[in-house]
Formats: C-alpha cells, structure tokens, sequence
C-alpha cells in the first residue's frame, strides 16, 4: 500500500491538443462516467472535468479543454484553453501537468503544438494518439525516439480502445510532484520557425509515410462529389427526421402507458381533492407531456452525436458553405445550426467556434430558428391531432408535414440571416477556414456518454423548470375555484382564464382561441411547457368529467383546422424560450441582442400565424 | 517574398495534380488568418492537391495539404502560389 498522501491537494491535468485530436474519446477512456460538466465562470464554454486515478494512489482532476490549433486565440472557446493555462480563470487552480494529445495520423502539424507547449515549462506528457489508425494507413512511427528528441515521455494511445491508459497514467504520476509547478508565462512564439521543426521532427521519427488516409479520400469522392454529395446530405437529414418519428414510436407509447397507470393508482389511492388534481392534473399531466419525449430527443441527438464523431459534420459544412455564403454566412455555422435542431442552447454555445464576431452574433440570431427538440412535444402533438396517419408515396404524411416545418424554419432562417447581414450585423465577410478530419467509426462509448448527458439535461429541465411552471399554472387555472351553481368550465373564472381573456383580443385575428393564449404564457419558460400547459388547461377544462381523453383527442374536437396550422406556424418562430435568451444575453454580453432576437421573432412568429390562419381559411379548410 | 511570374495560384491546379508552396502573400490576409493558415500546416515547401471543388460554383476547395485536408474559399486560394 502506498504511504496517504495530502488529501487536501488534489492535482489538476489538463488535456490540450488540436481539434480532432481524439482528445475526448481520450477523457472519456480516462474518466468514464465520473465526470462532470459545467460551465467557467462568466463565459458558457463548457467545463468537462473528471476524476483520473494514477496508478500510485493519488488521484486528479482531469479537465478536457476545448481543442485549439495554438496557444493564439482566434475564437472565444479557444482563448479559454489559453487562460486555463495561463491561469487566469477566476476559480479555477492552476495546472499541475498537461497531457498533449497528437494525433498520430497528423503528426506534423500536432507536434508544432507540442512544441509550444513544451515551451511553457509545466510537466507535460504527449499522448500519441490513433496510433492503431496510423499503422492502418502504412505510418510508422518511432515512438522512443520521438519521446527521445522532444526529450518528453511520449505514450502511444489508442483512447477509443483503452489502450495506453496505464502507461499514461504511470507517465503523469511520474511528472506530478507534490507541490504545484510555477504558472507559465505567455511569451510570443514564431509558429514558422515551430512548424519547420515540427516537419523535420516528424520526418526523422517517421519510419514509413503510408498513403495518406486513402480511405478518407475514398469516401470524400462520395461524400463531396458534386451531385451525390448534396443529395447524399439531403437524404441522410430526411432518413433523420423520418427516423425521430418512426423509432421514437413504440417507447413513446410505453411511456403514455406508465403515466395514464400511475394516473389512475393514484385516483384510486387518494381521496378526490386538490391534491390529486395538482398530481393527476398538475404534476403527472404536465410533466408526462414533456418526458414523453425523451425517446424522439434520444434519437435526434445519436444522429447529431454520431455524425460529428464520425466527420461528416464537417463535409457537411464544406457542402453548405456555398448557401451559407449567399446569406452572408460560412459552412462553420452549419454545424451550431444542426445542433440547434436538437436545441438552441447548446447551438448558441457552439458558435464559440466561429471566428468572425458579425458571423457568430448573426448565427446567434438566427439559431432559435432550428427547429429544436422542445418544438417536437408541440408538433407532435398538434400533426398528431390533425394529420391524417395515411402513406403519401413510401413516405407518411405526418413526417412529411414535420419535414415541411423544419424546412420552413431553415427557409426562414436563411431569409433572416441575410436580412441581418445587410443591416444589423453588416460588415465585410470573413475568411473561411476548416480542417476536415478523418472518417472514423463513432466510438460507443463516446456516443453513450454524449446521450447519457442530454437525457441528464433533458430530464433535469422536466423535473424543475418545467414542473415548477406546471405547478404554478394549474395553481392558476384551478383558482378562484368556480362559484356554485356555475355552468361555464371551471377554468373561465380562474386567473389563468382572466389572462387568457384578456390578451384573447391580440390574438384573435390570428385564429388562436383563450386555451392557446393561456398556454403560451408559462410557454415563455420553455417552448415544451406549452404543450403540459395544454394537457393541464385542458385537463381541468374538462366539464364532462370524463379525463380518459387523451390530449390528442381533447385538441381535435376543440381547434378547428386552420388554427391548428397557425399554431404550427406560430411554432417555427416562437420566440419564447427563457434559456435561449439567457444563454444570448450571456454570449452577447448585453441585453440587446436577446431583446432585439425575442421582438423579431414574435412579429415573425405572429405574421407568419396570421398569413396561414387566413389562407387555411381562405381555403375552406 | 518573392513572386515570380511563373508561380500559379493553387485555385489554378487541377483537381489531383500535386504541387509545392512557392509563395504565401501574407500581405493579403489578416494577421490572425495568416497565422491560422501556418498552423493548419501551409507553408512554403510543403506539397498541397486540390481535393474537391465545392458544388455550385466550385467553391470552397478541399485541400490536402500535407497530411491535412482543409477547406477554403477560392478568394483565400488565391493567395497561395504553387511552383509551376
């Protein structure tokens, strides 16, 4: 048994290295499930910290910082690398070791960053990663001697395997003393005269070029071919959308299974009052109206997650440069927007990748767009209650519908980008500049952990944000109680059906009746909350006393045609989502942008409801 | 930095052929993009090929440059000339 060591100070690892690195997989191998994300203090980039148990006993906290071509800077994500390092991050303790991780398949370009950090002077071990996938494509690679002239310990890795892991464990324990290392100093480095080196040093140590990455080129002369390619793209966001719907069916009804069961054990456990209406009505009918959904959010993040791990996202984005330019974007927005379609918040916190401030801050503007998961619960419910279930073609007509939605709000998007670019954020277009990594198979456990988190954030959100809110809307859609004798439904004399009435008015003549109004109130706190704020409206709306109708059902007999449409159209824009906001507020640092993004996407959200109220009307339907 | 009237911008090759960096114009760019441009591996010397050309008018660029692929637009590829 090792002799205890100082429990009171636990070392700080960081790991640093260029995008694409594998550095993530790397954490993830490290640390498992016994990690936790946060957020640094006063900016959004994520903070992935876990615990690293080196083979002596002691343990560390091992922090993954965001990936970064050099110790320069070009976007907010990358200056907190550079500040970790450097130390200056309020609350966080400066760092005991780094471990560089180089991909093995990119070794000149990674070990000119090794080499600027080797500069630093702070315990530094170089993971060499990929190093299976480098002796897959013919590279061979004189580790010991690589370790030898950079006179660093240089551990081959293969983080999606485990392989490695003890060695760099053994080799970081070795480095960590037990008092911490002096903080850097930040000194100008000549990235040219870093790069030569780094050239020469991997020429020496490379013992065989091999082909370079044939197998990625291989499928790039599909993936980027000008017809197939688009096409290509346009059918695996189809096959993603269709999928949401299709595999998320059979979960979803278990779900509704669970909750309409635990309903009516607890009609039948407990006497007839308010507390059984706040469960039954409040709690279960709001908050299973949104956890329902999990399993379609599941599906639309293992496709985001696996297509990021894999490199597509970014071929992706090659694609879509050229439309994203016409707008006056690049292809790098691309890739927020996607995550924005599973939600804005985490989309936002992407544009930290984008270097050019106009870009970012029109990305930003133009992100809530995305049809977000939290508008799936409202469009499913609302398709669902009123698109006939029949086949048009191979494809169903409620998918379809979903996909005209989600075009729809691309469609705006895109309007609104370049309407922002020649006003509000007008300014000249910026170099476009993107690595495109390697194709690699999407590591299970990277993937699983990436899921394990959204459904955490997911289920946390419908267990206080949106539980707290249900709770207070049924408080107030079930007081004032009705007086006796009353003969109109129980929620017109309540104070949620007072605010209703009263703004009904604004909201008429875009074909939305009190129930919607109502709803759309504790909507402000998230998009999905107006769907449970439906299910409790409608719930304790329901003077036949007959609560076995499904919220589906309820909506059919009481929207007619032409107000459910607006209500879709509504949806594409809606501007209510506090998160959203807060998280603009934050990345923009002033309130005037998430002021400015909530006023256009009201007037947006109400037009765009108004124009197809009519026309359905216009219609006949 | 020296420019000869010999050198062709790499937006010049075809889709394939492989040709050496003779010339960065710097000038050209931004500090910071000139410096990004180093550290995704361009740089005198250093071999580049034209992957793809970007559908709908051929741009970006996918370029590999080294053991790199990167994309760029047509208007920055222009600043990088390759020997004949």
């Amino acid at each position: 048994m090792n002799a205890p060591v100082s429990i009171t100070r636990q070392p700080v690892v960081a790991l640093v290295g260029n995008p694409n690195a594998g550095k993530t997989s790397l954490f993830n191998a490290l640390t498992g499930s016994r990690q936790k994300v946060g957020n640094y203090p006063g900016v959004t980039v994520e903070r992935k910290a876990g615990r690293l148990a080196l083979p002596d006993g002691r343990s560390a906290e091992l922090i993954d910082l965001p990936g970064t071509y050099s110790l320069t800077p070009r976007s907010p994500d990358e200056a907190v690398t550079r500040d970790a390092i450097f130390g200056r991050i309020a609350g966080e303790r400066p760092l005991d070791a780094i471990v560089a991780v180089v991909d093995a398949t990119n070794l000149r370009n990674h070990l000119r960053f090794v080499l600027e950090l080797k500069a630093l002077g702070l315990p530094l071990v170089v993971a060499l990663n990929m190093i299976d996938l480098a002796t897959r494509d013919g590279i061979g690679i004189d580790s010991a001697r690589l370790g030898a002239l950079l006179d660093l310990p240089v551990v081959e890795t293969v983080a999606v395997r485990r392989r490695g892991l003890e060695a760099l464990g053994a080799a970081l324990a070795a480095r960590i003393g037990d008092t911490p290392p002096a903080l850097p100093q930040e000194r100008p480095s000549d990235v040219r005269a870093l790069q030569k080196q780094a050239r020469q040093l991997a020429a020496t140590v490379q013992t065989s070029t091999g082909s370079a990455k044939a197998w990625s080129q291989r499928i790039d002369a599909v993936v980027l071919h000008p017809l197939a390619g688009p096409l290509l793209l346009a059918a695996v966001l189809f096959f993603m959308f269709q999928a949401v719907f299709s595999w998320a069916e059979a979960p979803m009804g278990w779900i509704e299974a669970g909750v309409a069961a635990l309903q009516a054990e607890l009609a039948a456990a407990l006497p007839e009052g308010w507390f059984l209406s706040l469960l039954n009505d409040g709690v279960l009918a709001g908050v299973g109206a949104v956890v329902v959904f999990l399993p379609q959010i599941l599906i639309l993040f293992l496709f985001i997650i696996t297509l990021e791990q894999t490199g597509y996202m970014t071929r992706a984005a090659f694609l879509m440069d050229r439309l994203m330019a016409r707008v006056g974007l690049n292809g790098r927005a691309f890739i927020p927007l996607l995550s924005s379609f599973a939600c804005a918040v985490p989309g936002i916190m992407a544009t930290r990748t984008i270097d050019s401030p106009r870009d970012r801050l029109t990305t930003i503007l133009i992100a809530p767009l995305m049809t977000c998961s939290a508008r799936l619960p409202v469009y499913a419910v609302v398709i669902g209650a009123f698109i006939p279930a029949r086949d048009v073609g191979p494809f169903g007509l409620q998918g379809l519908v979903l996909f005209a939605l989600y075009l729809a709000g691309i469609l705006g998007a895109l309007v609104a980008a370049f309407a922002l670019r020649r006003t509000v954020t007008k300014g000249a277009a910026p170099p476009f500049l993107m690595e495109m990594p390697k194709y690699q198979w999407p590591a299970l456990r990277d993937v699983g952990l990436g899921l394990y988190g959204r459904a955490t954030a997911f289920l946390q959100r419908a267990g206080t944000i949106i539980l707290a809110s249900t709770i207070v809307l049924w408080a107030m859609a079930s007081w004032p109680q009705p007086p006796v004798g009353a003969n109109k439904p129980a929620i017109d004399y309540s104070l949620a059906g007072k605010i209703g009435a009263a703004l009904e008015p604004a909201f008429a003549p875009i074909g939305f009746n009190k129930e919607i109004v109502i709803a759309l109130v504790p909507g402000m706190a998230a998009r999905e909350v107006a769907v449970s704020a439906l299910g409790t409206v409608y719930a304790l709306n329901d003077v036949s006393e007959d609560n076995a109708g499904s919220l589906i059902e309820r909506l059919r007999s009481a929207w007619p045609l032409p107000t459910a449409l607006a209500f879709l159209a509504w949806f594409v824009f809606a501007p209510q989502c506090i998160s959203t906001l807060a998280i603009t507020r934050r990345e923009t640092a002033s309130w005037r942008w998430p002021i400015f993004m909530f006023s256009y996407l009201f007037a947006a959200a109400y037009v765009a409801a108004g124009i197809t109220y009519h026309l359905a009307l216009a219609a006949g339907l | 930095m020296t420019t000869s009237a010999l050198h062709r911008p790499i937006d010049a090759l075809a889709v394939g052929e492989v040709a050496l960096i003779a010339a960065i114009d710097r000038a050209g760019l931004d500090p910071g993009t000139a410096q990004r441009l180093c550290e995704l591996g361009f740089d005198e010397g250093v071999d580049v090929e034209i992957l793809h050309r970007a559908p709908f008018g051929g741009d970006p660029l996918a370029v590999r440059v080294g053991n790199m692929v990167v994309a760029l637009r047509r208007d920055m590829a222009r600043l990088i000339e390759v020997e004949p």
